[in-house]
């Protein structure tokens, strides 16, 4: 896929997530803007997934373990023929298959119940696990937050996964240094990343988490078999494409009212037609 | 009755009995296999074992994914760290996505003996009873324990088994007409005046009640729930309605166990005089096990002594 292409699905599965937090009053749509570009990426060219058979058992796997990005998953899916695009309406709301936090079983596409944080990374070593086992050659990639990193149940399942040496195991961490407290470096530092990792047996690889390239770059490095699992640190930034919300921890989890809604809204469909070259 | 086997080594050879008719089988522990007996398994079937140290949480998160991906799991750790570490794990990526995982939960209860209070764990049967949809198993002995084995790898879903330290004499292999099928209640011995209802280790010493009561002209029906959740609720609604009066009895605190179970099928179906023989919301003590166990008047006596506190209610 062109990186024109890319950017322009990014840019209307960002506004696609930006309406329905809007609409539903509720969800995460700062980690959702900030992840959008990796998921778009993914979707688009690393995982080899079909929605006519969406349950394949030789599927790649994509665990969002920072569950509560919700918007920025759903919105992926459906553009990617999952499901229609038109329930996006009714996210998070009674009697509709998009839940507050992902349900495997309840939503097409969704690989992992997660939502409780740090969960996410250790299922995808069973996934990975799995895998190893049957010589299935699928691989599994799972999405984390940097806030997430807090939760101890990460490292145990950092060591699980090098003590496997799991090397079809990916881990994304959306390094956009806010969490729903503050800042990452206040609330719980948890740099130097880089070398943690590094020492809990893994690949590390840092990139730009909206920049294609890069991360393309990234995704392509975790593929070699030297028997490690590997890691992309990606920086991003919380809230990116809404002005408003850019770098500030409020819009962690928070609903913009109408005038500032419509102020995103309008930034968001001028990024579109922008891309469109409108 | 012949020789004393613990439920945990019925459970180690279990694993390697039906190892092989079970491919899918992955056994996980948390480094102790060799208390959880886990590591038979893990002799006979290296493939199919994997030691994820000590780091319960993770475990439970590794055996979703596994279970995910088409394995059947059995994750084993002791109680405590098994479903009291683990509870939320074991709650939103098991039991939630109704992944096929077994947490089996060893040294369950007081008996675990001199580890004292923090490894006695009293809690693991109430914690996992919450859970929707999960399904509870402490069988009595070592002959059911590898009936229930066999029975969860038959039953695709969560379930919770839990392993007794103790080595215990079997009841349950002489009976006459017994079969073992989960969410059944097997009935001991007959009678008419009260019912033991009891679970676990605690099933052989109703039955020892049962022989006391009987020199003292009492007739005690004697019930092995080794499924808690799902109840038999037709067997101890029977049971109920027939002799009486019940004592519950269980290896475990009298909050949220069997006991509650019962009390709440009964309260609603059969109003009878229920008392609960167990664990009176206390930590458990360090000791050697049978000594702990008398501490807390976990033996034949006390189960005796709640019986007739039952027939004295009953009688009014």
């Amino acid at each position: 896929m062109s990186n024109a292409s890319l950017s322009l699905t990014a840019a209307k599965a960002r506004l696609l997530a930006y309406q329905m937090v809007y609409r539903a009053q509720s969800g995460h749509i700062g980690g959702s803007l900030s992840a959008m570009d990796a998921m778009i990426l993914l979707y688009g060219e690393v995982l080899r997934v079909d929605p006519r058979s969406a349950y394949d058992p030789g599927r790649d796997r994509f665990v969002l373990s920072k569950g509560h990005c919700t918007p920025a998953l759903y919105a992926v899916l459906a553009l990617h023929g999952f499901f229609p695009v038109e329930d996006l309406e009714h996210f998070r709301q009674l009697h509709c298959y998009l839940s507050g936090h992902p349900e495997m079983g309840f939503t097409p596409g969704v690989d992992m119940t997660t939502g409780s944080l740090g969960q996410g990374i250790s299922a995808a070593v069973g996934m990975a696990l799995a895998a190893k086992m049957n010589g299935a050659g699928y691989r599994v990639y799972a999405m984390l937050g940097d806030g997430e990193l807090d939760e101890g149940q990460v490292w145990e399942a950092a060591m699980a996964a090098a003590k496997f040496q799991l090397d079809d195991l990916c881990a994304i961490v959306d390094v956009n240094g806010l969490q729903i407290d503050g800042k990452t470096a206040d609330v719980m530092p948890t740099e130097p990343l880089d070398a943690k990792f590094a020492a809990f047996g893994w690949n590390v690889q840092t990139c730009d988490g909206h920049d294609f390239d890069q991360l393309r770059a990234a995704f392509q490095a975790a593929l070699t078999h030297d028997g490690k699992p590997t890691v992309i640190l990606m920086k991003t930034v919380k809230g990116k494409g809404v002005s408003y919300m850019e770098n500030d921890p409020q819009w962690h989890g928070k609903a913009p009212g109408e005038e500032l809604f419509l102020k995103g809204e309008r930034e968001l469909k001028a990024k579109i037609a922008e891309l469109e070259g409108k | 009755m012949g020789e004393k086997i613990a439920t945990r080594v019925a459970y180690g050879k279990a694993l390697v009995e039906f190892g092989a008719q079970y491919p899918n089988l992955v056994v996980l522990d948390a480094d102790l296999s060799g208390s959880t007996q886990s590591g038979m398994f893990a002799k006979a079937f290296p493939d199919r074992f994997f030691n994820l140290g000590i780091a319960e949480q993770n475990m439970m998160g590794v055996a979703a994914g596994l279970a995910a991906s088409g394995k059947q799991v059995f994750a084993s750790s002791f109680a405590m760290f098994a479903t009291g570490r683990c509870y939320e794990q074991i709650r939103t990526s098991i039991v939630f996505p109704k992944l096929n995982v077994k947490v089996v939960g060893s040294h369950g209860g007081l008996s675990v003996g001199e580890d004292g209070a923090t490894h006695q764990c009293c809690e693991d049967i109430a914690l996992m009873r919450t859970l929707p949809g999960m399904t509870v198993v402490c069988p009595a002995d070592a002959f059911e324990m590898r009936l229930a084995v066999k029975a969860l790898l038959d039953r695709t879903g969560p379930a919770y088994l839990r392993l007794a330290r103790l080595a215990t004499e079997v009841y349950t292999e002489t009976l006459p007409g017994y079969r073992f099928e989960l969410g059944k209640g097997t009935f001991l011995r007959p009678g008419k005046d009260v019912t033991l209802i009891a679970t676990g280790m605690m099933v052989g010493m109703a039955w020892d009640a049962a022989q006391i009561l009987a020199e003292q002209g009492i007739d005690a029906r004697v019930i092995d729930i080794h499924t808690i959740k799902p109840l038999d609720e037709e067997m101890v609604v029977a049971a109920a309605r027939e002799t009486g009066c019940v004592v519950t009895s269980e290896e475990h605190s009298v909050i949220g166990g069997l006991g509650d179970a019962v009390c709440a099928l009964l309260s609603q179906t059969c109003p009878v005089p229920v008392i609960r023989h167990g664990v009176n919301d206390h930590f458990g003590r360090s000791g050697k096990a049978q000594d702990v166990l008398n501490y807390f008047g976990l033996n034949p006596q006390g189960i005796v002594e709640h019986a007739k506190k039952a027939l004295a209610m009953k009688r009014g």
